[in-house]
């Protein structure tokens, strides 16, 4: 035991002379642990709050029946069914504006509710009455009330004027969420004796057969163990998982160079010490005890960091799910023990994986060392053609996802395996280029920096591997951000084609503001939007109305259609169908769909396809005016305006003081598209950052790798300076190899990026969201990364070369004389 | 003075679930039930009943329950319990109002009893919208899918004939109530007083009922024929303060008399015994609390509680000396407001069949 201790002692004492080794080897850990449980505490947040909004009322966790139309229904289905023995228990979901903002707004009727599908006042409870006796309750998330700016207690107004019940917090809700009791919901939707779905009790009894009572009314929905937010989200969660492990693996190259030079300098130390007495096993039990104590402290510290981290990343995951999916994700983080736990894990297992090599090394010492081989030419051979089979093989199976591959997950495993394939050609690549460099190079120096370049491979490769990754990810990634943002712009103004957009509170203000504004001269054209919901294909889909105005035809952004397809539209038989919802349903132009409107199936031809990015629900557009044929309920509230250029904002502030309409309300144009244009960018805000962060910890990796490399160059060059070569020269010659390797190393990784790019649009983008971006190539933008990773380089190798310069000639004699 | 047993026990439960307190804490129960009555009806002497209107219900009084119990045998001489109970309670005072705004809600139990097994259920309804509620005339009393029917031709004075239904996970009946005899009215005139002080319910009760019909358990079904009690009763206020549960039965003899009686367990320790005496004429007897002596006999420990399953029963008055044996001694109703209730046989003095329920244990 005493023993033990000492040689820990002796080995840890190794620290205590090269800080700067100890301060990468921890630093290559902690990022590592930092990203990865950044990246999980975000996944594992959103989840839960899936799991919230799944599990509450209705979400897709419980067994329910809801109209074949996809409309509210008649509650006296709800008496028939109880009556019939059906566990039921009604629900009536709608939309209500408080102080400008949407929230969605849940008629519950606690008596009946099944207890497992949510936290609500129920039989039994002190709540119970409270909630159903007048003037009721409006229970909310925490996150809510903060939102509202008002305590519990108070009685917000509806902007329809309508008086709501009292406040009161309910910790388990969903943000956004506001559970009243059925009756007054339904007077504050008025939506009179209306229900939108019924919820189906655990309670197995008997019953009649749903036919038997409700008729073709009601279609049964079974539960479903993953919820819709996970399903739709899915893409989002595993690209930034996809970052995380990229930025992990990165973190374990720096911890694995930073081993690999402490190993190589305690090669002595341990020499001396097995020469002492120590056994091979405790020597490794030692190594062992310190490799998994320093990833212990640093697991905890990269632990803290990825809190913050996520912390720091978390407003804007939140707000990207919010905006692309519609997805509630409570602003502050909560995190289970198990997150704690994996973390410590990873990093220990990490650091573990990364000191493999060199642990197995240790065990094998032999007690008198034999010579470095000199032979690394031989070794480095055979070690580029394992590796160059390996990536072919890589590529192969790329080539094999990419044909047979149909999923999401295929989609990233063609990434995966295109980015593994290169990282492993990559010293094969480097080798070719060097030794072509060599077989022209004429000066005997020339010659030399050529081969001493190839020989520094086996080395520096895995450094370099992982600048190409991450060079790689991020030329992919700003390029789909850039495609994504040009085509989004060019699509945002051909569908925020009118230049003022009102939203009035009901039919009635919607009448008057239209007979208001037939009077104003400025005002060219009233276009009416109106838009309903309905279900095609198990989906929720979007029923558009487009007036048929010149405003439309020339501006909406069709990718495929008919002849004249606006001509077609007018007679209601026809229908232009979204990007995502013709690719899922596998439509093209000239087929037909059925789609379930208020008076039965609705019989459409496809006439065109057009883009609806950031939609993640199915939409159609139709002619408006067959639209409010055929679902005569839906709120006529929704007018876009074409206003003589100059006089909008004095339109704009005549409409808010005589109509009482706020900003939500009433809106330009410039104002929409800066409001989506600002949501768009926050999208995007997550993966900038994590872009940055693993470009960064390339660049430590490589930083780290140099200096392992320069210590154990030095009797390479030691020969060199004792020749007659200055220090100075060589430092320069080190600094043009380091720069000209990773000079190739980009030079090659610009091409794989746009490959990554090229990945994302086509197959990842159009698997997890339904959309296909055209690919753009941005040249400006590749040669800004270009500057980046030579700045990176040029900054990792100015550290070691700076040392070699200024190295003192006494040293360079000593390893001269001593190590070889 | 005549005590109002029945009021007491099945007030409990209706008391409980409407205060929202919670399940298994009898006392909570009385706290709910020994609120003041402000706002609601209160229960005063000399009321005159009028039929078939007070079949129907009092939303202006807080509490309300039509409760059916019925002893009843198979072909081969097979003893069964089924039991049927809906209660109603307002969560606020001032009457039903329309639709969802009813402030009423209604509870059901039902259960059938076999000596190997108990099987029960419950469902719980809003008023107002359709699926819970009673009408006086044609009577119909119904929740879900269980219902107390009248068949034609109605006679509003003996609240018959009648179709019985209620089915859980695991059974299910369907009974026909039939009496040739006209309900009687419990306590004063069917003023029914629960304590010394000023607590009183209305209380009615039909014990004639000749029931037939099929049980089904476990998908097996059974033609069962027997004799079933119903009780109609509603207040504002049961219960008194010091009350800690009761032990209530319902007697049918072999002889055709009826008997209900009951005590209240109080925190003081002074039980109080009260019961009514119906001879197949219908002429009645009232007994006191001085008049009753009950003793358990037995316990059997259920749902972590020990109930006394079996009792000695004697009323020197009417020459009574009897001891009462369960069914099934395991006939725990463990629904949200939990007690024990089934069928019963008795022996001694005189014999017959009846039921026994228990709170507060």
């Amino acid at each position: 035991m005493k023993r033990a201790l000492w040689t820990l002692a002796v080995l840890l004492s190794h620290w205590r002379r090269h800080p700067m080794q100890l301060a990468t080897l921890l630093i290559g850990l902690i990022s590592a642990t930092a990203l990865w449980s950044g990246v999980q505490a975000l996944n594992q947040q959103a989840r839960t709050s899936y799991d919230r909004a799944a599990a509450m009322f209705g979400g897709t966790r419980t067994a329910m029946l809801v109209a074949r139309s996809g409309a509210s229904f008649p509650q006296q289905l709800f008496v028939d069914l109880r009556r019939a023995g059906w566990p039921v228990s009604p629900v009536l979901e709608g939309r209500i504006q408080i102080e400008g903002r949407s929230f969605r707004l849940l008629g519950i009727e606690p008596v009946t509710l099944p207890a497992e599908v949510g936290d609500a006042p129920m039989i039994g409870k002190a709540s119970l009455q409270s909630f159903m006796t007048p003037p009721g309750e409006m229970l909310v998330a925490p996150e809510t009330l903060a939102d509202l700016k008002l305590a519990e207690g108070a009685r917000p107004q509806a902007n329809g004027g309508a008086s709501l019940p009292p406040l009161r917090v309910q910790p388990n809700l969903v943000p956004g969420v506001l559970v009243v009791d059925i009756g007054v919901v339904q007077s504050i939707l008025k939506m009179p004796d209306q229900l939108s779905r019924l919820l189906i009790g655990k309670t197995a009894g008997r019953r009649t057969s749903l036919e038997s009572v409700a008729g073709d009314k009601l279609r049964l929905i079974e539960p479903n163990a993953e919820t819709d937010l996970e399903r739709l989200t899915d893409s989002f969660h595993l690209n930034l998982t996809a970052f995380g492990l990229l930025s992990f693996f990165v973190g374990l190259f720096i911890v694995n160079s930073a081993i690999g030079l402490a190993f190589e300098q305690r090669l002595p130390t341990l020499r001396t010490l097995r020469a002492c007495g120590v056994s091979a096993r405790m020597m490794n039990v030692v190594l062992m005890i310190e490799l998994v104590s320093l990833a212990l402290a640093a697991g905890l510290i990269g632990l803290v960091c990825g809190y913050f981290i996520a912390g720091a990343l978390l407003p804007d995951v939140a707000a990207s799910l919010r905006g692309l999916y519609g997805a509630q994700i409570p602003g502050q983080l909560t995190l289970k023990p198990q997150w704690w736990i994996a973390g410590i894990a990873i990093s220990i297992l990490g650091a573990l994986a990364a000191a493999a090599a060199s642990l197995t090394k240790a065990l094998r010492l032999p007690l008198l060392a034999t010579a470095q081989p000199f032979a690394w030419q031989q070794a480095q051979r055979r070690w580029l053609t394992y590796q160059s089979a390996l990536a072919l093989a890589a590529f192969a199976a790329a080539g094999c996802f990419l044909w047979f591959g149909d999923s999401l997950i295929t989609g990233f495993a063609v990434l995966a395996a295109l980015m593994l394939g290169a990282a492993l050609i990559l010293p094969m690549l480097l080798e070719i280029v060097l030794s072509l460099g060599q077989r022209y190079a004429r000066a005997p120096l020339g010659i030399w920096f050529w081969a001493d370049s190839r020989q520094q491979l086996s080395g520096l490769s895995l450094a370099l591997m992982a600048l190409l990754l991450a060079l790689a990810v991020n030329v992919g990634v700003s390029t789909m951000v850039e495609s994504f943002s040009r085509t989004f712009l060019v699509w945002l103004d051909g569908r925020l084609a009118a230049d003022v957009y009102v939203n009035a509170a009901n039919d009635e203000q919607a009448h008057e503001i239209r007979a208001w504004l037939r009077e104003r001269p400025e005002v060219e054209a009233v276009l009416p939007g109106g838009r309903a919901d309905t279900q095609l294909a198990g989906a929720p889909l979007e029923v558009l109305g487009l007036p048929d105005h010149a405003t439309y035809r020339d501006n909406w952004p069709l990718l495929q259609s008919a002849d004249n397809p606006w001509i077609k539209l007018r007679p209601g038989d026809a229908a232009l169908v979204s990007e995502q919802l013709a690719r899922r349903l596998h439509l093209s132009v000239g087929d037909r769909i059925e789609v379930p409107a208020s008076g039965g199936n609705w019989t459409l031809n496809v006439v065109g396809i057009y883009a609806d990015y950031g939609n993640p629900k199915g939409q159609i557009a139709v002619n408006f005016a067959a639209l409010t044929r055929r679902f005569p309920e839906i709120p006529l509230t929704r007018m876009g305006l074409r206003v003589a250029p100059g006089k909008i904002p004095a339109l704009i502030s005549a409409l808010q003081e005589k109509f009482a309409l706020d900003d939500r309300n009433v809106a330009d144009q410039a104002t929409m598209k800066a409001e989506s244009t600002r949501i768009f960018n926050r999208t995007f805000a997550v993966t900038a950052a994590l872009n940055a962060f693993t470009l960064g910890v390339a660049g430590v990796a490589l930083l780290t790798s140099l200096l392992t490399l320069a210590n154990s160059r030095l009797p390479q060059l030691a020969p060199l300076w004792a020749i007659g070569v200055t220090r100075r020269r060589l430092a320069a010659i080190e600094l043009l190899k380091t720069m000209s390797v990773a000079l190739i190393t980009t030079i090659f990784a610009l091409p794989l990026g746009l490959l990554v790019a090229w990945c994302l649009l086509a197959i990842v983008n159009v698997k997890a969201f339904g959309w296909r971006l055209p690919f753009h190539v941005f040249p400006l933008q590749l040669l800004w990364l270009t500057g980046v990773a030579m700045a990176a380089a040029f900054a990792a190798s100015a550290l070691p070369v700076i040392r070699l310069a200024r190295m003192q000639p006494a040293s360079l004699i000593r390893i001269f004389a001593n190590e070889r | 003075m005549n005590g109002s047993g029945p009021i007491t026990r099945r007030g409990f439960v209706g008391g409980a679930f409407l205060a929202g307190l919670g399940g298994s804490a009898f006392a909570q129960g009385f706290a709910g039930l020994s609120e003041s009555a402000d706002g609601f009806a209160a229960v005063v002497p000399d009321r005159t009943f009028a039929f078939p209107a007070d079949h129907g219900p009092h939303p202006q009084f807080r509490i309300e329950w039509w409760y059916v119990t019925a002893n009843l045998t198979d072909a081969r001489g097979a003893a069964y319990g089924a039991q049927w109970t809906l209660f109603r309670q307002a969560i606020a005072a001032g009457g039903a109002q329309e639709g969802w705004a009813n402030q009423q809600i209604w509870m059901g139990h039902a259960a059938v009893t076999r000596d190997d097994t108990h099987r029960f259920s419950q469902t719980f309804a809003r008023g107002g919208v359709g699926q819970a509620g009673v009408e006086a005339a044609p009577f119909h009393a119904w929740i879900d899918a269980w219902e107390m029917r009248a068949l034609d031709p109605m006679n509003d004075d003996n609240i018959a004939p009648c179709a019985l239904k209620a089915s859980g996970t695991d059974f299910s009946y369907t009974l026909r109530l039939d009496a040739e005899r006209p309900l009687t009215l419990q306590g004063d005139g069917g003023y029914s007083r629960k304590s010394l002080r000023e607590q009183a319910s209305y209380y009615y009760s039909q014990p004639h009922y000749a029931a037939a019909g099929i049980l089904t358990i476990d998908d097996k079904p059974i033609d069962v024929t027997g004799m079933a009690w119903l009780d109609r009763e509603w207040s504002s206020q049961p219960l008194a303060a010091d009350q800690s549960g009761w032990d209530w039965l319902s007697l049918h003899f072999n002889s055709g008399d009826k008997l209900m009686l009951y005590r209240m367990r109080q925190t003081d320790g002074q039980h109080y015994g009260s019961g009514k005496w119906i001879a197949p004429d219908n002429t009645v007897e009232m007994l006191g609390s001085g008049d009753i002596v009950m003793t358990p006999l037995t316990v059997t420990p259920i749902a972590g509680r020990k109930i006394p399953t079996s009792w000695r029963i004697a009323v020197a008055k009417m020459a009574l000396a009897i001891e009462c044996r369960p069914l099934n001694p395991k006939s725990w109703m463990g629904t949200s407001f939990p007690y024990w209730e089934g069928p019963i046989r008795f022996e001694g003095s005189h014999t017959g069949v009846g039921y026994l329920e228990m709170t507060g244990y």
